[in-house]
């Protein structure tokens, strides 16, 4: 154990469905606009996971307009209210940037087959 | 000169926090004290207000140290520092001073003494460019060039930067926020590194310098 794993412990948080690379996941992100709050989705695939414990942070990439666009968020930050998982994507690698070489189709990930 | 309150402590690590606006902020984790006040020191006695702080428990203290530490009605430290203070209101002889003297929103220095990186040459230490790679440059790559004229001046001007020790000296980093205190776990964090390794003793005090840039900075 690390000794700032006490500082880090309260800031954690235990409510984030497990998720990885090539899974599809919508995002429900917490946007503050002046006084008012409101909550904004951004859906799309798993790219990467990376570090751990409270600094542990993934990114999303999606399609807007064709335009690709990518946010990357940390897993424990209370600007996101849920995370959702859409489907579970079927890959062979932890770090997809292949898909941003790919267009259409090509950029599809397969999903899991449920056995 | 005078500091409003100070703490020793021991720098445990860095990591991030989450602030109230959803940010990573990045910190580094204090054990600050619970420290004693082994001396004061007063204008009457000694021309000057000042306190010496003791924190960390000493292993063999030889019968000097260990009078000093008894007269203050106090077990042997390991560390002892004195700090020039405005007041002695809250460190009166053998008080015990924790981390709650300063709060979250407080804006303070830490000082401390930074790794030794030993007799270093002048790219780590200064930054220099070095010779060429290639281009028939021999055996001098990291070496610093010219280091002034020839007949005139004739000399090196004084404070020439070249090779020589590098760390392992005393540094202070100024107007850094608290983020918060734990005075239970007599924990502190602060926004931003620190000198010196994990481990290593760390004065905390209040900022002496505080300009409207870094009042807003630690506001905001």
């Amino acid at each position: 154990m690390n000794p700032t794993d006490v500082v880090e412990r309260p800031y954690l948080r235990d409510d984030q469905p497990e998720f990885g690379p090539g899974d599809t996941v919508r995002v429900h992100v917490r946007v503050v606009e002046g006084e008012r709050q409101r909550v904004q989705i951004f859906e799309g695939i798993v790219i990467r996971r990376r570090g751990s414990k409270l600094s542990a942070t993934f990114t999303v990439r999606k399609m807007s307009f064709g335009v690709g666009v990518e946010r990357t968020f940390p897993v424990h930050s209370p600007m996101i209210a849920k995370i959702e998982r859409v489907t579970q994507g079927d890959v062979r690698r932890a770090k997809l940037y292949y898909l941003r070489d790919r267009i259409g189709k090509k950029a599809k990930v397969k999903e899991k087959r449920q056995a | 000169m005078a500091e409003a309150k100070g703490i020793l402590g021991r720098k445990v690590g860095m990591t991030q926090v989450f602030d109230e606006d959803g940010h990573a902020v990045p910190v580094t984790v204090l054990e600050a004290g619970p420290c004693r006040v082994a001396q004061t020191k007063t204008p009457e006695k000694d021309g000057y207000t000042a306190a010496q702080l003791a924190f960390g428990e000493a292993k063999r203290p030889n019968k000097p140290t260990a009078g000093h530490y008894a007269k203050a009605g106090i077990t042997p430290a390991r560390h002892l520092v004195e700090l020039r203070l405005d007041t002695l209101e809250d460190y009166a002889l053998g008080s015990e001073i924790k981390a709650d003297v300063f709060e979250a929103g407080d804006v303070v220095d830490v000082i401390g003494v930074t790794k030794g990186k030993g007799f270093s040459g002048p790219m780590k230490r200064h930054g220099f460019k070095g010779l060429g790679a290639s281009h028939g440059t021999q055996k001098k790559h990291r070496s610093p060039g010219s280091i002034g004229g020839c007949a005139t001046p004739a000399r090196v001007f004084r404070g020439t930067r070249m090779a020589g020790q590098m760390g392992n000296v005393r540094v202070t980093t100024l107007n850094l926020k608290v983020i918060k205190v734990d005075a239970g776990r007599n924990l502190m964090l602060v926004r931003g590194a620190v000198p010196g390794p994990r481990g290593g003793l760390v004065i905390v005090r209040t900022a002496i310098r505080v300009t409207r840039r870094t009042a807003g900075k630690a506001a905001g």
